[in-house]
This record gives C-alpha cells, structure tokens and sequence, in this order.
C-alpha cells in the first residue's frame, strides 16, 4: 500500500520542485482510497477517471506555467452531500439511490476551478443526521487511529480520510458539530465557518438556519488553504455574507498580540468534561497566552438552552427540508402503492432510516 | 405535562407522510414527549426585553433585476425520473376523498 499523502503544504512544495505529480497524488490517493478507505468504511464512492483526467490537466498546467492556486493538482474529498453535475450524491440515504445531480455546487466548482482534484465521495450519517457516522446505509466508518472506535460525524468519512492520508483535505458539513466533532475524533483539525462565509448551494440541506460546510485538514495553515479556496459571497445562496472573505491564510504568522479570546465558564465545569480533555484545554490556553493572546474569562449564560434550541430549530427545518424526498422526480419511489399519498408514504418510510425518520417526526 | 397519544404520534405521522410500525409508534411517543420538554426549558428564558431574531447576520434579502435567464434544462430535469412522459413526471393518481391531516 502507498504511503500517507503528505499535507496540502508539502504536496504544493512537491509539485513546484518537480518532486511528485498531481497523477502521482492522485494515483496514490487512489490506491490507499481503495486499500484503507476500503477497510475503514470511508469512501461512498470514487470517481477514478475523472479524477486522473484531472491530474493530467493539472500536470499540464504546471508544465506551462499556469498553476491556478496552492491548490492546482491536489487530491481532495468531499462528504458524500455536496453535488456534483453528472456525480452520484446520495446523503448516505436509500431515498437517493439511483440519483446523479444535473448541477454542482459552489464548492466543489471552487475546488475545481482552483484547479483540486476530487477523488470521491466520503461516508457519513444519512443527512447528516448523527454524530458517529453510523446511520449510513454504507455501515459505520471505522477511525483510523483504533479501528474500534467511531470516527464522529456526521462527517466521519472526510474525517477519516484526512486522518488516513488518504486525502490531505476534505470538505465535510456542520450543523450541531458534525465538522468539529469528528474532527475531534480523528484527530485532525477541522473548522465550520461563520455562518455565511461558505455558500450552502448545491449543498443537500439538513437545517438551513444552522448548516455550514467546512473543511478538514492536517494543520491550520492547510485549513486556511482550504477555506479561501471555498468562501466568499455567492449570489446563488440569499444567506450568504455579502463582505468579501478574509485571506486567512496571511493571519498564520504565529502572532497573537492584539487578539483577546473569551473563555466561557460554562463549559470549563467538572462535570461533563473529561478531565484529561480539560487539562489539554488548559496546556491550549497557555500556548495561545505565549503567543501573545489575552485569555478572559466570561460567560455564555443560555449554555443550558443550547440543546432544546438546536433541537427545535433543526429537526423543525429538517422536516421542512426531506419533504422535497417523495419519489416524484428523482431517487427511490415505492412501488405497489395505489395513489400518490400511498406513494409518498411507502417511499419515505422505505427510504429514510430510523433516525432521520425520528428527527423529521420531531420536527414535524 | 400531558403526554402525546398515540393518535397524535399518528396524526404527525400522516403529515410527515411516514408510515410507522406499531413498535416505532410506541417509541416515537416517548420521543416527541422529549420535544414538549424542550419547549418547556426555553419557556423557561426570560425574553421580555429580547428582540425577536430571525438571523443571526445583518443580512438584507438580496434582490435582483426582474430579467429572465435560463434555468435548468428540461431534459436534465427529468433524468433521474422513475417515471416519465414528455416533460412531466408521471405519478399514481390523486385519490378523490379528503385525507385527515
């Protein structure tokens, strides 16, 4: 099996001293997509050709002295709920078999026009609905760290896959957690955005108030990366920030003097909170304080709401959003149903699992 | 604290267009009682002087120039259909009584 790929820095470092090619990334992320991605559950699909042609435009480009971005010829995944025209995306869900999407989203058109290579697409929670990456119709995807154990979700397949070097990034999804959390989980850095730097379109929707695309990564630097190369107003989405999006990337200079985090108290609390979890916090803190940021103490005093409003607002969208999911004009439809509400009913129960099932009826 | 029935497990069910087994209603009773507990946590915050949000963002709903422009193609439309006739999916047929719900 090819070895780990290396980080988005050091695959650019590569590509421009002639070192490696973007074939040569794409071929082993590839290979190891299909040999650990396999064993660890992490990959709903891959798109081999696609992604080869890619690498040899890209390869072409750096020959001619047009690299687009620090991006231009590296492998990247995304969670299997970002479409793509003419790609299968199916949320993990047996409601969307069969479906291949007529358009692409921003993303990955940003991705792909700062010149990255999409090798696949990785397992999650079916619509995004969980934090373990179990609910997939897929199975669960393992943690490359101790095969055992859950990589989180619902991004659990973009996590694992930069955890894995299969990928070095992936673009996952975040509405109560699901980039952070398995981010967490696996051990690699992983960053939601504001709410409104990155265009939801063409992004499956789960609960429009609260969802968010972000990104996985191996270093702070390789996110930032990432990030520019995805955010920024989008006339498609309404929500989106209309202010051009910071160059994240100029901010990493290791100099935090000026910068002053709020450290809430509710959360640094005995109870709940691992203590080897809280002491890590804690050595955090101290860096952040030698790096020349003021840490202050304050107070989050809705903390304990937090749970009842996420899950008010988000299965309530929720329900507002699957309703699209009736067997009409795309995905799995019933048959033997004997009238269209007979129909909507047989597919929807047919075709979403358990806990999408539940969060709708929640929110409903 | 009333507790949901079974016909409104039911009853929310029919709107959400699911059909649920007699063990999945059983449970969903218990889980929507946990949606009504919610309710009851938040009834708890003292809004008085609390101005209703609906985005967290100063955003203003962007408008643009009444001008038409093309939109999806029909045949891409209707490629994933499981059924077809021209332009228009095809689908069972409405039934004519009124449905409760």
């Amino acid at each position: 099996m090819t070895a780990p790929l290396p980080t988005l820095q050091e695959a650019r470092r590569a590509l421009d001293s002639d070192e490696t090619s973007s074939l040569e990334l794409v071929s082993n992320s590839l290979d190891r997509a299909e040999s650990i991605g396999s064993r660890l559950n992490l990959f709903l699909g891959t798109r081999d050709e696609a992604a080869m042609t890619a690498a040899e435009a890209s390869d072409a480009r750096r020959a001619a002295g047009e690299v687009r971005s620090p991006l231009d010829g590296i492998p990247v995944a995304i969670k299997d709920n970002m479409v793509q025209a003419g790609e299968p995306t199916t949320c993990a869900s047996r409601i969307l078999e069969g479906f291949i999407s007529p358009y692409t989203s921003t993303v990955v058109e940003r991705l792909e026009a700062a010149g990255a290579v999409i090798i696949g697409r990785t397992n999650m929670d079916e619509f995004a609905m969980g934090s373990s990456t179990e609910h997939s119709i897929s199975g669960p995807a393992h943690n490359p760290w101790n095969p055992e154990r859950s990589t989180g979700g619902s991004s659990g397949g973009s996590a694992g896959a930069v955890s894995a070097g299969i990928v070095p990034g992936a673009l996952g999804s975040d509405t109560g957690g699901s980039v952070r959390q398995p981010a967490s989980f696996s051990g690699v850095v992983g960053l939601k955005p504001t709410y409104g730097r990155v265009s939801r379109w063409g992004l499956v929707a789960y609960a429009s108030s609260l969802d968010q695309i972000g990104v996985f990564a191996r270093s702070a630097a390789d996110a930032a990366w990432l990030l520019e190369a995805i955010s920024g107003h989008d006339p498609l989405d309404s929500t989106s920030l209309p202010e051009p999006a910071p160059h994240c990337s100029e901010a990493l200079d290791g100099n935090l003097s000026g910068l002053v985090i709020g450290l809430p108290r509710e959360y640094f609390v005995e109870e709940g909170v691992d203590s080897r979890v809280l002491a890590r916090v804690r050595e955090a803190v101290g860096e952040l304080e030698r790096a020349g940021a003021k840490l202050r103490d304050v107070s989050l005093p809705h903390t304990d709401s937090a749970i009842a409003t996420y899950y008010l607002i988000a299965t309530a969208e929720a329900s507002s959003n699957l309703a699209r999911f009736d067997g009409v004009r795309y995905g799995h439809r019933a048959e033997g149903a004997h009238d269209l509400t007979d129909m909507y009913r047989r597919t929807r129960s047919e075709g979403f699992g358990a806990e999408v099932k539940r969060r709708i009826l929640l929110g409903t | 604290m009333a507790h949901i029935t079974r016909e409104e497990v039911e009853r929310v069910a029919a709107l959400a267009r699911l059909s649920l087994t007699d063990e999945e209603a059983e449970r969903m009773a218990d889980e929507l009682d946990r949606i009504l507990e919610f309710v009851q946590v938040l009834e708890q915050v003292d809004t008085e002087d609390v101005e209703p949000t609906s985005h967290v963002m100063p955003l203003r709903t962007p408008l643009r120039e009444d001008r038409a422009a093309e939109s999806l193609d029909p045949e891409l439309a209707l490629a994933n259909a499981p059924a077809r006739e021209g332009t228009a999916f095809v689908v069972p047929k409405v039934i004519e009584a009124e449905e409760e719900g």
